[in-house]
């Protein structure tokens, strides 16, 4: 049929024809547009209405901020400049840059001891974050505290040497007991550790910072997101360790342990955060003389840890209580004991699923330290609030100082939660 | 060594403190350095530049103590404190002194146990309203809106007078100054009320201050002046006399530009007992002869001070009103140097 047919017809087409592109409505951004954004008439009428609104919160924000006043030594400055347009001050941001980052006492010839500690923290943490990496750094992850400890605050470099020689005695006789009993190695480096900072604080000479390497800088003095990136990150991994054994001793049959656990994470969790500092800073200045105070950097770090270790203690709980109890008699019918059982089987899996619980303890942590503001020291809060905005010259600028506050948080939190997605999809060893 | 000293210390906590209490004199002398405690932050009052350098009102006066004491205004440990922990730092003797415009009131001289050894800025609740809501008094105010602090003296002296006038308002009630100063600028109030000088200081900021004015009606007294604790009166006398030192300063007209000339001897039996010539005023103190002179130098008199961190040439452009010298009708009034 179709021979016959071909004869009757004009024309043949004898090469197939050239594939083309489809039609414009059908491929690229208008496919799109109209797949997304335009499916349904109320979908049209949705998008359009977003686009109104995106288009009323920018068009008077993107001027304001294309239009921003980058130099000027005061807001007045800054009005004189801008003569009545829209547009915002930075002129705040690029003289007080300094301020906004260290605090306003820290000696400004030292900035780049910080700045150093934190170029080197990422070094450090690197391959305790990211476990591909080389097993020997964690040498230098193990000696960064002290070393950043010496960078920020300076003074005779004796100190973090005998912290660390401490430490170091410490792991030691860990590793020397621990083969015959966990709790003896465990105590007995605390014990040696303790020994060793009591013995070694004796040594060292009084006035021995006067002419150190690095001048000293006292806790005092420290200031603006410096303080902040500190105490979230000291607060952070002091508070991880602390929180699981937490989670454990409130799992312990022994009920010493147990009660004392179940105490400690209950009282504080039961407490405002904003409470524990006025704790550490009002009331434990009357308990000691005026001369010998506990480092009011100390305090706050103690209170904080002591806080979020609570919340991450009950979020590893959570992670053990996910665990199926065959895990738990699996260890056991391997002959493993406690330490080993936990070491290798229990919380790996439990820390896995404890992830986005302890991440969201550790962003909200990170923004906690900002409440420290209200106890006299400058974090970033605290500077824009206080020594800035009562500046004569600055009274007065708020979006640019605030927003700019928000923008260094999100870096680090959207950061943090990034990096969680990551390490959550680098565990995942399920088949879903 | 830290730590030893801390767990002993803990025992004898209650004894030591007393002892340090009993001579801070002594204490700040051997230190070396005044531990003067200050807020975190307010216009014109106390606040470090943009070199991390402390400027303002109050911080002049522990400049001139320190160098009154210790022979140099810069050898001051200014402790910032918030609204919560002053009374504390005070009272736990982290700070000798706290210049932080603070008001003197009964409860906290008797029932706090604290000193005040004078005031320093006669302060009271005033109120800002815009130009061109037409109002000249506070009289007027009838169904204003009032944007004020909740939880402060300044929200009951408003109810208050309110009700003493027989009119109403609606009040708004907001949380910091910052958050009012945007509300009133939105046009959220009518009025805002709060201390005269946070107003003069808050408006010196609106990009049109012209727009906006101070009703002449304070409603209450808010005299701020430097306290430090009970029971050292010698520490209190020193720092009482530093500031009527300045405010006498101002009174007889020796400012720092003639401070020098004065020394040398003036006809002015006063002035000469206050700059050490004459008499031995500085050693009752346990000073030298030289200690007002140097308190008066470093910043000036008290004339001098104003004119520079809140007078009318600065932004916060605050009159002399109330704390003008006694002879010029305001209310500084030093007793005399005898």
């Amino acid at each position: 049929m179709s021979e016959q047919h071909a004869h009757d017809v004009a024309f043949v087409r004898t090469e197939f024809v050239p594939e083309s592109p489809p039609p414009g409505v059908a491929s690229g951004p208008v496919k799109w547009m109209r797949e997304n954004l335009f499916a349904s008439p109320a979908n049209s009428v949705l998008t359009l209405l977003s686009i109104y609104a995106i288009y009323l919160i920018l068009s008077p924000t993107l001027p304001w901020i294309l239009n921003g006043v980058w130099t000027a030594s005061s807001l007045s400055e800054c009005r004189e400049i801008l003569n009545g347009t829209s547009g915002a001050c930075f002129a705040v941001l690029t003289e007080r840059w300094p301020q906004l980052l260290y605090g306003f006492k820290y000696p400004a010839d030292e900035y780049w001891r910080p700045t150093l500690a934190f170029v080197l923290l990422f070094i450090a943490a690197a391959p305790v974050l990211f476990f591909d990496l080389p097993r020997k750094l964690l040498i230098f992850t193990g000696l960064y505290p002290f070393l950043a400890f010496w960078l920020i605050w300076g003074g005779t470099i004796l100190t973090p040497l005998l912290a660390l020689a401490g430490c170091v005695v410490g792991g030691l006789v860990y590793q020397r007991l621990v083969a015959s009993n966990f709790a003896a190695g465990f105590f007995g480096g605390i014990v040696a550790a303790l020994v060793v900072w009591t013995l070694g604080g004796v040594l060292i000479p009084e006035g021995a910072s006067d002419n150190a390497l690095l001048p000293a800088v006292p806790s005092r003095d420290l200031g603006g997101f410096m303080l902040n990136m500190m105490l979230g990150v000291t607060c952070v991994s002091l508070s991880l360790p602390i929180g699981i054994a937490l989670a454990l001793g409130r799992q312990s049959s022994m009920p010493l342990i147990k009660w004392i656990c179940v105490v400690f994470i209950e009282f504080i969790r039961g407490v405002p955060l904003i409470t524990l500092l006025f704790v550490a800073s009002v009331m434990l200045s009357y308990f000691f003389p005026p001369e010998s105070t506990v480092d009011l950097f100390l305090r706050v770090v103690i209170m904080i840890t002591m806080f979020s270790s609570a919340y991450i203690a009950e979020v590893i709980r959570g992670g053990l209580a996910a665990l199926p109890r065959g895990q738990y008699e699996a260890a056991d019918s391997l002959g493993l004991d406690y330490a080993q059982a936990m070491r290798l089987i229990i919380l790996p899996q439990a820390l896995k699923i404890s992830i986005p619980g302890i991440v969201n303890v550790a962003v909200g942590l990170f923004k906690d330290t900002t409440l420290v503001s209200v106890i006299s020291m400058f974090d970033l809060v605290g500077m824009i609030r206080g020594p800035i905005l009562a500046s004569t010259e600055w009274n007065g600028v708020y979006w640019e100082l605030l927003g700019f506050a928000a923008a260094l948080f999100f870096v680090v939190c959207y950061g943090i939660s990034q990096y969680s997605q990551w390490l959550e999809r680098r565990l995942a060893t399920d088949h879903r | 060594m830290k730590k030893s000293v801390l767990w002993g210390a803990l025992t004898v906590a209650g004894l030591a403190a007393g002892a340090a209490a009993a001579g801070t004199i002594d204490d700040v002398k051997a230190r070396g350095k005044l531990n003067c405690g200050v807020t975190t932050g307010l216009v014109g009052f106390a606040a470090p530049d943009s070199n991390g350098e402390w400027k303002g009102f109050d911080v002049a006066l522990c400049r001139a103590v320190a160098a009154a004491v210790l022979g140099d205004g810069n050898a001051v440990e200014f402790v910032p404190t918030t609204g919560k922990t002053r009374f504390t730092a005070l009272a736990s003797g982290e700070v000798d002194v706290l210049a932080r415009n603070t008001t003197w009131t009964f409860s906290r001289d008797v029932d706090l146990k604290f000193e005040f050894v004078g005031v320093n800025y006669y302060d009271g609740q005033g109120f800002m309203v815009p130009k061109a809501l037409g109002v000249s008094s506070a009289k007027e105010l009838d169904g204003a809106t009032v944007c004020i602090q909740t939880g402060t003296t300044t929200e009951l002296n408003l109810a208050d007078f309110f009700r003493a006038n027989n009119i109403s308002y609606e009040p708004v009630p907001i949380e910091t100054n910052a958050e009012a100063q945007q509300q009133y600028l939105a046009g959220a109030c009518d009025v805002y009320t709060t201390d005269a000088s946070g107003l003069a200081a808050t408006r010196a900021t609106f990009e049109n201050p012209g727009d906006h004015v101070l009703l002449p009606e304070i409603i209450s007294k808010e005299p701020l002046g430097p306290l430090v604790r009970h029971g050292d009166n010698e520490w209190a006398d020193v720092v009482r006399w530093t500031l009527n030192a300045l405010i006498s300063a101002e009174e007889y007209g020796v400012t720092s530009a003639n401070i020098d000339e004065m020394a040398a001897g003036t006809n002015n039996p006063e002035i000469n007992r206050i700059l050490g010539t004459e008499g031995t005023l500085g050693e009752m103190l346990g000073l030298d002869a030289q200690w007002a002179m140097r308190a008066i130098k470093v910043g000036g008199n008290y004339g001098e001070v104003f004119a520079q961190n809140i007078g009318e040439s600065t932004p916060i452009g605050l009159a002399r009103g109330l704390n003008a010298q006694w002879t010029d009708g305001g209310l500084l009034y030093s007793p005399p140097f005898r």
